[in-house]
């Protein structure tokens, strides 16, 4: 570990060196907006293609737990440019509490997305030999809303009658296959996001030891500013998935 | 008498390759010298290049006779599949911006290093560990789907060991992308004072322009394959028809990269190209501004016209018109380039060293190379030589006589800087002749070939196109001997070559004012640049300046 | 360099809008507006990521270079899906007809 504000041989000036990170982590964030940008594209083609079966499968998702991930990683965003105010401002008692505020909420999210990914798994949405996208209304739980289980079989059945018109057998192999690329999807890219979430976690607490040890003043704050900048864009794909995975055809369920 | 400093009798006492820190092997492993990374690299690539090379041989002498003198078809689509896997992602790719942007960009902008020497490092054993993963695919059965992994074939039917490959591709994709981005900030904030963009040598603005490829197509290749790995190891649908995906769309995403990627391959060799033309020519570039502008244009441009490489394999009518046209444009800054280097040439003080052999050899080869992709972006021809030996030629005109010529003719003007030593005048100039030979009797006939109607990556062939394949494969083994003499007295120089001195051709850039080889730290003081680029006339400090004498070059014995 | 501090006032109005826009996004999403529902979420999701980007970012404060970056990079992403929808945007319903996976498995 580094000691606070010192200058690394190749660098001139301390400004250099700031300046030399923050736009590393610009410029690395632009890789992560065109290594995402390829599986939203390939969301868009499939979603050009398929559009029936990703509305069924995108109403599938639970919409309760959607809008409160993204309050919490809003949340978290702004404790996060908390944290770096609080560095900014050698506010040094702050600091660790907006970032500790910041790792707690992503934990929260993580958490979130757990029970989310179980209950899939639960109603047999995995994509896989196992996958039955008419489980649930097949199989309905105690808890389940009855209200909300006769939408969704209404929607299955719309949906089975545009897929494969004319087969009726043909029709629930063409929904299950191209909810499946729905879900697969679904998976990939949350999965993606998740990852990159725990990858975040663990900057956070790299900058928590830090901060605890009073490295990060007014003098020397880059690597939260870094770090901020890492956590705002996850906030941002989030904010982008959940329009296009949660919301797409509510109108219609 | 001109004010050349004389050439020193022995190596300079601390330089950065005795430099130790540490125990010998440790301070290589370790070691966050740019220059050593470089070294580092340049033996990686080598491996590769040879391992490349073998499966190169391999196809040639099997397509010695129509029926297949060597392997079984299976093992011929695994054949020429590694030899691309193997040439564009381990040594093409890397190679220059590896070896010599690593080597020579901080010398050239009056830094101590790059901006992240750490990650520089880590770039090098990401490379590494991608080569692993490749290599263990390679052996365990090898690899046939082709470089390009179309699927369902990768992701579905292939039943060749194409996870570990995809695995140590996407690996290796992390190792360029942290290069592009090491050069990027480097080129940025660490320009010595007086060092402005406009004094940049033009190596440096292809390297930008590389890297600007580099960063912005990479990680779209990494999440194809991503996607189609998965595909493969979970049987999901995107790209498989049978379960509703498109491997249309698997194309899309693959060239969209792999497109720019060529660029990634040419634009470095370029500058090196821009380098080695002034310099033997004795006078400045001719256009400066544009030929930077153009490595640019070329960076932009060529991200616009990825589904040139899909005409015939079910895109639409109208996307095909609309890249064909971009197709087009994409030749313009490069023949701005070539109008440019040709004008530098005219009227200048020409001298026949080796780096400039194979300078003049890239730009006719180049040329070929360049008006023959105007063919292929024309739709109607494309229709008859797409996946025939037309596009093989067409690509290794541009590759190897292009990319990989800059590549030697780079090591040849900058090994005296990174060993300190010269190599043998005539053996080199020799062995440069030898490879040019070598490598038009190789590819010449595959024009032919392709245009006659023969198929790529097909074992067999009509027995009247034997003569061709003949002629192709004797040229391959001059081609061989063309890259074996170089690499011997290169060896063999570094230990009993002339030592060379500071500046020996001599040249203009800031790297020739360092040690031959240079300190660890580069530079004792950080230099201030008052000069403008490639100016042969009013460079006192290098004993270059109007009325004086234009110095000899100085060369090996012979 | 003078490093320009946001306020903190202004870091909470932000997140105030942020969540008015998640609401106001989750409201547009249950109402049927036919095709502009996918318009109205993607417009409300893009301003919130651009109130993310000008002020939790700071890109409003920082150096034209990186103002340069970031629109560089949404350029970029712009030209990956623009291009390729000129693929699929124009293909005939005859071209994008795939088999139904009923032809590959049975029931």
């Amino acid at each position: 570990m580094h000691r606070t504000g010192e200058l690394y041989g190749q660098f001139e000036t301390l400004e250099q060196q700031k300046e030399s990170a923050t736009l590393g982590m610009w410029i690395f964030l632009v890789t992560e907006i065109l290594f995402f940008g390829g599986i939203f594209l390939t969301y868009a083609v499939n979603r050009h293609l398929y559009f029936t079966a990703f509305g069924v499968g995108g109403n599938m998702l639970d919409l309760r737990l959607g809008t409160i991930n993204t309050v919490v990683l809003i949340a978290s965003s702004f404790t996060m440019a908390m944290s770096v105010w609080s560095a900014q401002t050698s506010q040094k008692k702050w600091l660790p509490i907006f970032l500790v505020l910041t790792l707690v909420l992503g934990f929260v999210f993580l958490g979130i997305k757990y029970v989310e990914y179980k209950q899939k798994f639960d109603h047999h949405l995995i994509p896989g030999h196992a996958f039955d996208l008419t489980y649930r209304m097949n199989h309905p739980a105690p808890g389940d809303d009855p209200k909300e289980l006769a939408s969704e079989r209404k929607e299955i059945e719309e949906a089975l009658a545009t897929e494969d018109p004319g087969n009726p057998q043909g029709g629930l192999v063409a929904l299950n296959s191209h909810a499946q690329l729905y879900f697969s999807l679904y998976f990939g890219m949350t999965g993606l996001h998740a990852l990159h979430m725990v990858v975040g976690a663990g900057l956070l607490i790299w900058v928590i030891k830090g901060s605890l040890k009073g490295r990060f003043s007014a003098s020397y704050n880059t690597p939260i500013e870094v770090v901020g900048l890492y956590w705002h864009f996850i906030d941002i794909v989030w904010i982008y998935l959940f329009a296009l995975l949660y919301l797409i055809n509510r109108h219609l369920g | 008498m001109s004010n050349t400093p004389p050439t020193p009798d022995e190596l300079p006492h601390k330089h950065y390759l005795n430099a130790t820190y540490g125990s010998g092997i440790r301070s290589w492993l370790l070691t966050t010298d740019h220059k050593r990374i470089a070294l580092l690299y340049l033996a990686s690539v080598t491996v590769f290049f040879f391992i490349g090379g073998v499966f190169a041989t391999m196809i040639r002498i099997h397509l010695l006779t129509p029926r297949g003198a060597l392997v079984t078809p299976e093992t011929y689509n695994k054949l020429f599949t590694m030899h691309g896997v193997a040439m564009i992602f381990f040594f093409l790719i890397p190679s220059i911006p590896a070896v010599f942007g690593n080597f020579l960009i901080p010398l050239m902008i009056g830094a101590k290093d790059l901006a992240f020497p750490k990650i520089n490092l880590l770039s090098w054993y990401i490379y590494l560990i991608g080569g692993c993963f490749v290599l263990y695919s390679f052996g365990t059965g090898g690899l046939d789907t082709g470089w390009t992994f179309y699927t369902p074939l990768s992701s579905v039917y292939s039943n060749s060991a194409v996870t570990p490959a995809v695995i140590g591709i996407f690996i290796n994709g992390f190792s360029s992308i942290l290069t592009g981005l090491n050069f990027i900030v480097t080129i940025h904030t660490m320009r010595a004072p007086g060092m402005t963009w406009f004094r940049l040598p033009l190596f440096v603005w292809a390297h930008y322009a590389t890297s600007l490829v580099m960063i912005l197509g990479t990680p779209v290749v990494a999440i194809t394959l991503l996607l189609a790995g998965l595909e493969r190891m979970f049987h999901l649908g995107f790209f498989n028809p049978a379960l509703g995906g498109d491997p249309i769309l698997f194309q899309h995403l693959f060239w969209f990269y792999s497109h720019p990627a060529v660029y990634i391959m040419i634009l470095p060799s370029m500058g090196v190209v821009s380098e080695i033309i002034p310099t033997f020519a004795r006078k400045p570039i001719f256009g400066y501004s544009f030929i930077a502008g153009s490595s640019i244009a070329i960076a932009v441009i060529g991200f616009l016209v990825w589904a040139h490489h899909m005409f015939v394999t079910g895109e639409s009518a109208y996307a095909a018109l609309t890249f064909s046209f971009l197709s087009y444009l994409v030749a313009i800054p490069s023949a701005v380039k070539v109008f440019n280097w040709t004008s530098t040439l005219y009227k200048g003080s020409i001298s026949w060293d080796p780096p400039m052999i194979y300078a003049l050899g890239f730009i006719g080869l180049f040329v070929i190379g360049g008006l023959t992709g105007l063919f292929l972006a024309c739709l109607g021809l494309d229709i008859h030589i797409h996946d025939t030996y037309f596009v093989v030629a067409h690509f290794h005109y541009i590759m190897v006589g292009g990319a990989v010529m800059g590549y030697v003719g780079g090591l040849h003007f900058w090994w005296p800087k990174i060993t300190g030593r010269l190599y043998p005048r005539s053996l080199s100039r020799f062995a440069a002749i030898i490879l040019f030979i070598g490598f038009n009797l190789t590819f010449f006939p595959q024009f032919i070939l392709g245009y006659l109607g023969m198929p790529r990556r097909y074992h067999t062939y009509p027995p009247e196109f034997q003569v061709l394949n003949v002629l192709s494969t004797a040229g391959a083994s001059i081609l061989a001997l063309g890259y074996l003499l170089p690499m011997s007295y290169l060896i063999w120089s570094m230990r009993y070559g002339k030592v060379a001195g500071p500046n020996p051709w001599p040249a203009t850039g800031l790297e020739w004012k360092t040690d031959s080889p240079p300190l660890t730290e580069n530079f004792e003081v950080t230099p201030e640049v008052t000069w403008e680029p490639y100016d042969f006339k009013s460079r006192p400090d290098l004993g270059l300046e109007t009325g004086a004498p234009l110095p000899a070059p100085a060369h090996g014995d012979d | 360099m003078s490093e320009h501090i946001v306020s903190p006032k202004l870091y909470v109005v932000i997140l105030f809008a942020l969540m008015l826009g998640t609401f106001l996004t989750v409201a547009a999403a249950v109402r049927d507006f036919g095709p502009w529902n996918i318009v109205i979420a993607l417009a409300i999701a893009t301003g919130k990521a651009t109130l993310v980007i000008l002020y939790f970012m700071h890109a409003r404060y920082s150096p034209k270079r990186t103002q340069l970056v970031i629109v560089c990079s949404i350029f970029w992403l712009a030209i990956l899906l623009a291009l390729t929808a000129t693929d699929y945007m124009t293909r005939s319903q005859r071209e994008s007809q795939i088999a139904p996976p009923s032809i590959f498995y049975r029931a």
